[in-house]
């Protein structure tokens, strides 16, 4: 079954290891619908979130080969169940006369920021999951919406641990033996 | 080879032991110098390469160094003079190359490395530091270039760098699932002095190969085999690269089981032992195929499934639960659902596995599969034609050298002739292009395995096509004064192409026909001797002559231009769909 997958990856912050990690993505044919990279909390190491499409075992196939980019330090597939995912979105929206406060009531309901104005835009930044934002730009759009950032997610799993289900079987016979 | 020390996986630490006698004072060297002197302490002996601008201070170390240095005459084939070195010594081989073309020119060789987990590292030339991302002279970005067919790559920013880098890429090169390493050193870097000390230890935390397989695992495998009726061993490159010739045929004397080999796994044992089945795939032997079909366990160890020997995934082995063992998990049902993986190093895995499985007897099993040969063809290989039929020319090298050389080749029909009807005996001894099918690559290939065992008798058994791409590698073969010979089977086209044209394309031959020079006059004006073989009757005196004379000898055997190979799985098709050579086919097919 097709269906969206969230791999967080852990990789040395090396030069050249957004191109190692996307270049192998698209070598073996992997879709990515969204890729994101920052520091993580370990120095040195930064963390990627690719969000990708595919059957399960295509996913864990993508797990496995990115295990031999010699940067990548681990891999996990958080279940849907478990993730938390976010995205930001900053959007210039026209917004002059009396549309202004309605678009400022809007914003509230989504608990939107409005970050600069001009005297027909307002700048406005919206975090949340993928919905809340897509449902708070489709009423953006109503008044039209000039220009527009997206982020792409980050992912995080709920509890105290740091994902270890999810964790992409690098041995590859069902054993998490000597990854750690 | 593949086995690392448990030493180099630990974390890179320096470490200065109160106890210890005090370090001498760490010499500087110019960035040249540490590349001589980092290839030497590795202990390679040769390496292979081409100069250019950019290494042009590289050049200038290596009269100094130890290693020898072999000037090819394209870089192409000093990369894969390299693969040829690494793959008959089990060393890693090494290609230098400069920025630029020369870089470039390496590329298909470091895939043909990467598709077959060759180790070898190639050292490249890089323009100026200050030039690089200008479109500078003879610049290219070859890290990114050769990101997909690599193992890793670097660029070294700092003549500090020179030794660890270097000492890793070798690291990386030999261990795991070896492959091609790259590193890229810009002239500036050459040229800047730094104090050389070579690292004794490397590794990172993020690359730790799994060596030792899960002993779970292993008796999961032991009890299908132990279980199985009707097995067969598929035996792979892997079992060669770690060196586990030995313990593979413990395994296979004691469970019984018999072996059917893949291109690269050729050699893994004696091909003349009792439990051998020989090459499996496109071109494999008709029993071996029926073998595939009839068996209720397959055991691959060391092999990745690739489709030249699946076939058709739906129809292969199609009542058989697969063992497989691998070093790498990404292999693990990447391309064959797996019942029972195994993954680590095939010595280690085959150690373990030994002791767990119970004694086996097959012998029914494996006479009904020799019952499946095709006796017709195997009759017919007897009789001799007058033109040399390209089976007879094969079995007479192999006989003549008792199985003992290393024998290269190309690719194509003279490939497949050889695959079939050599017999290999020993590990090492097998240089063939696999997954890639490399063109050209026989001469070169057998330069470099001459070079690593110069003590093996070594021929090169090569198209007039794929000849013609690297014949150029004859300067360096008569200047170097290599005994290497090399057999020309001459067929007056690219054989496997028209074959292919003859059976599937409806006999629409186009672009297979291709002219030759004189082979002989062409051997004659490079310094070699050339031998020219027309009959069926002057094969083995002229095998007999060329071994007896020194330096490179070319051996041209002039055979049917329509000679095909057979049995041969059309494309797209299962295994058990072979098509036979329409005078010979076997008996119970023969409606």
């Amino acid at each position: 079954m097709q269906r969206s997958h969230t791999l967080v990856v852990l990789v040395e912050d090396q030069p050249g290891v957004l191109n190692r990690v996307v270049s192998l993505m698209r070598r073996r044919h992997f879709n990515i619908d969204s890729i994101t990279v920052g520091h993580s909390e370990q120095p040195g190491l930064s963390r990627m979130t690719l969000i990708v499409t595919g059957e399960d075992n295509e996913v864990e196939q993508a797990g496995k080969q990115l295990y031999k980019l010699l940067e990548v330090v681990k891999v996990t597939d958080i279940p849907a169940e478990d993730a938390i995912t976010r995205e930001l979105v900053i959007v210039k929206v026209a917004a002059k006369g009396p549309q202004r406060s309605e678009v400022i009531q809007i914003a509230e309901i989504y608990s939107a920021r409005i970050l600069d104005a001009t005297p027909n835009t307002l700048m406005i930044q919206a975090t949340g999951s993928e919905d809340h934002i897509d449902s708070f730009l489709a009423m953006m759009k109503v008044f039209g919406i000039r220009e527009m950032a997206r982020s792409g997610k980050i992912a995080m799993s709920r509890g105290a641990m740091p994902a270890k289900g999810g964790r992409i079987d690098r041995i590859g016979d069902g054993s998490y033996a000597v990854a750690d | 080879m593949v086995v690392a020390d448990p030493q180099t996986v630990e974390p890179r630490i320096t470490t200065h032991n109160a106890g210890a006698e005090p370090r001498a004072v760490p010499e500087t060297l110019s960035g040249a110098q540490i590349t001589c002197r980092s290839i030497d302490a590795e202990g390679v002996k040769t390496v292979f390469g081409y100069p250019g601008g950019a290494v042009i201070p590289l050049y200038d170390a290596i009269p100094a160094a130890s290693f020898k240095h072999v000037l090819v005459r394209f870089e192409q084939w000093a990369a894969l003079a390299a693969v040829g070195y690494a793959r008959a010594t089990g060393d890693v081989g090494v290609c230098i190359a400069t920025s630029g073309p020369g870089a470039t020119n390496l590329v298909t060789a470091l895939a043909d490395a990467f598709l077959d987990s060759v180790p070898i590292v190639a050292i490249t030339g890089q323009v100026n530091q200050s030039l690089i991302g200008r479109d500078g002279f003879q610049e290219v970005d070859i890290t990114g270039i050769t990101l997909p067919v690599t193992k890793h790559n670097y660029l070294v920013r700092r003549a500090e760098d020179i030794a660890p880098t270097i000492k890793e890429a070798f690291y990386l090169a030999r261990s795991g699932r070896p492959g091609p390493v790259l590193v890229d050193i810009p002239k500036d870097v050459f040229l800047a002095k730094a104090p050389f000390v070579y690292p004794d230890r490397t590794g990172r935390k993020s690359y730790q190969p799994n060596l030792v397989p899960n002993i779970r695992q292993v008796r999961l495998a032991a009890s299908a085999i132990d279980a199985a009726k009707k097995p067969v061993i598929m035996a792979g490159h892997g079992i060669i690269l770690s060196e586990a010739e030995d313990e593979f045929q413990r395994f296979v004397e004691r469970t019984d089981i018999p072996v059917i080999y893949t291109l690269l796994g050729l050699g893994a044992m004696d091909e003349q032992h009792p439990n051998s089945l020989g090459m499996m795939g496109m071109h494999g032997h008709r029993h071996v195929n029926r073998a595939l079909e009839e068996c209720d366990l397959l055991v691959n160890i060391g092999a990745r499934f690739d489709d030249r020997a699946t076939g058709k995934v739906a129809g292969f082995a199609p009542n058989a639960k697969i063992v497989h063992v691998d070093i790498d998990p990404a292999e693990i049902g990447k391309n064959i659902r797996t019942d029972v993986p195994v993954v680590g190093d095939a010595a280690a895995a085959l150690k373990l596995l030994v002791e767990e499985v119970a004694q086996g007897d097959h012998s029914t099993w494996r006479r009904w599969i020799q019952s499946e040969r095709n006796v017709a063809l195997e009759r017919a290989l007897d009789d001799i034609p007058e033109t040399p039929e390209p089976y007879a020319i094969i079995k007479a090298i192999a006989e003549v050298s008792d199985r003992e050389a290393i024998v290269t080749t190309d690719v194509g029909q003279h490939q497949m002739w050889s695959a079939q009807y050599l017999g290999v005996k020993h590990g090492k001894r097998w240089i063939t292009s696999g997954g890639l099918g490399t063109m050209g690559f026989g001469l070169p290939s057998a330069i470099g395995a001459k070079m690593g065992r110069p003590d093996l008798e070594v021929w090169a058994i090569i198209g007039d096509g794929g000849f013609q791409m690297s014949s150029s590698e004859m300067a360096t073969a008569v200047q170097e004064r290599l005994d290497i010979n090399i057999a020309v089977i001459n067929n007056g086209h690219l054989g496997m192409v028209r074959q292919w044209q003859d059976l599937f394309q409806n006999r629409n031959y186009s672009e297979v026909a291709i002219s030759s020079p004189d082979f002989v006059k062409l051997a004659e004006a490079y310094g070699a001797t050339g031998i020219r073989v027309t009959k069926s009757d002057e094969i083995v005196p002229a095998i007999q002559r060329a071994r007896s004379i020194k330096g490179p000898v070319l051996v041209e055997f002039v055979i049917d231009a329509e000679a095909n190979v057979y049995p041969i799985v059309p494309p797209g098709a299962s295994n058990s769909e072979m098509m036979h050579h329409p005078q010979w086919v076997p008996a119970e097919e023969d409606l």
